[in-house]
């Protein structure tokens, strides 16, 4: 199924969690917030959530800034 | 002990210091440590998918610093709210500051999106810093509407000019209730100075340490200046005068 990331499509298993993507992409869960459908999930739900066909994700770290 | 003290959590230094435009994370590291800053500040961003780079936060002993998430890129209170959400579900105390610039150019902040923000970020149990023009109005809505802090501009991000605005700043300081961190626009220890001998409580200061061309030397400038400038708001400050006032005594020279 294809699901988008940050603007970019992406095809990945039907039965993906969303830690599992993560993993995939070589993420820190622990250092990510993550936007599902533009939801704000919680560290916690990763393990959780089930991603669905059409997905969209926002996933976002902390860069240098002032 | 001369404690800053923000939503009742003290801190010694009185100088902020931002993470970006480093050359590496170690830089930056090196020099946070030598601004002696307990608070940085950070920004969010999308993750780069196709690029295992280095976390900054590898290098950002959370132990040791307090994370400042901002709302940098947000252009309207709603973007903004959502980046401060984001920032606190990836681990983040709820505190932030906020920065809400429609205009790319100035990068000046939008008055009635940031009071709107925080109003909602308050309600939120933030504790919100807010990035604003040096409108001692909008200082006092801020206030009211729960704001920690409040952050006037010495001059627009990144300039370097120093306090541009230094007479709304005083009228600011003079009335806050809350602590006034002069943020933006200082390019020089001496403008740094400059904003504690007026009685800020505070300065933030980021690219004119890290564009530095030593920029451990630079934030140790910095941390030197923001003690010199508070000690001297401490001690009291002469009066300006327009006639001379002799230092020396007047009397008993070897004349008549």
């Amino acid at each position: 199924m294809d699901i988008t990331v940050n603007g970019q499509q992406r095809t990945v298993a039907t039965t993906t969690s969303l830690a599992d993507l993560l993993a995939a992409m070589n993420l820190n869960p622990q250092r990510v917030a993550v936007e599902h459908n533009g939801t704000i999930l919680s560290q916690a739900d990763f393990a959780t959530t089930t991603l669905g066909d059409g997905d969209k994700l926002e996933i976002v770290s902390f860069v240098g800034g002032g | 002990m001369d404690q800053l003290i923000i939503a009742n959590r003290p801190f010694r230094s009185r100088l902020m210091v931002g993470t970006g435009k480093f050359a590496s994370n170690l830089e930056m590291a090196e020099t946070i440590a030598a601004s002696g800053a307990e608070i940085v500040t950070v920004a969010l961003r999308r993750v780069n998918i196709d690029d295992s780079h280095d976390d900054l936060l590898n290098h950002i002993d959370r132990d040791k610093y307090l994370l400042l998430p901002n709302t940098s890129g947000a252009r309207d209170a709603d973007e903004a709210i959502r980046l401060a959400r984001l920032a606190r579900a990836a681990g983040c105390e709820p505190w932030v500051k906020l920065e809400v610039t429609p205009d790319p150019y100035y990068l000046l902040p939008d008055p009635i999106e940031t009071l709107k923000a925080t109003e909602v970020l308050v309600k939120d149990g933030f504790t919100v810093l807010p990035y604003i023009n040096a409108d001692p109005v909008l200082a006092k809505h801020l206030q009211e509407a729960g704001a920690a802090t409040v952050m006037p501009l010495g001059a627009p991000i990144g300039t370097n000019k120093g306090i541009k605005t230094r007479d709304n700043i005083a009228i600011i300081i003079e009335q806050a209730s809350v602590p006034v961190v002069v943020d933006a626009g200082l390019g020089a220890p001496s403008h740094a100075a400059e904003a504690m001998e007026m009685g800020a409580d505070a300065v933030m200061v980021n690219t004119a340490i890290s564009v530095a061309g030593d920029t451990r030397m630079m934030a140790a400038a910095f941390a030197q200046a923001v003690m010199a400038g508070r000690q001297a708001y401490l001690a009291g400050l002469g009066q300006e005068q327009h006639q001379a006032s002799a230092s020396s005594p007047l009397t008993g020279f070897l004349r008549d």
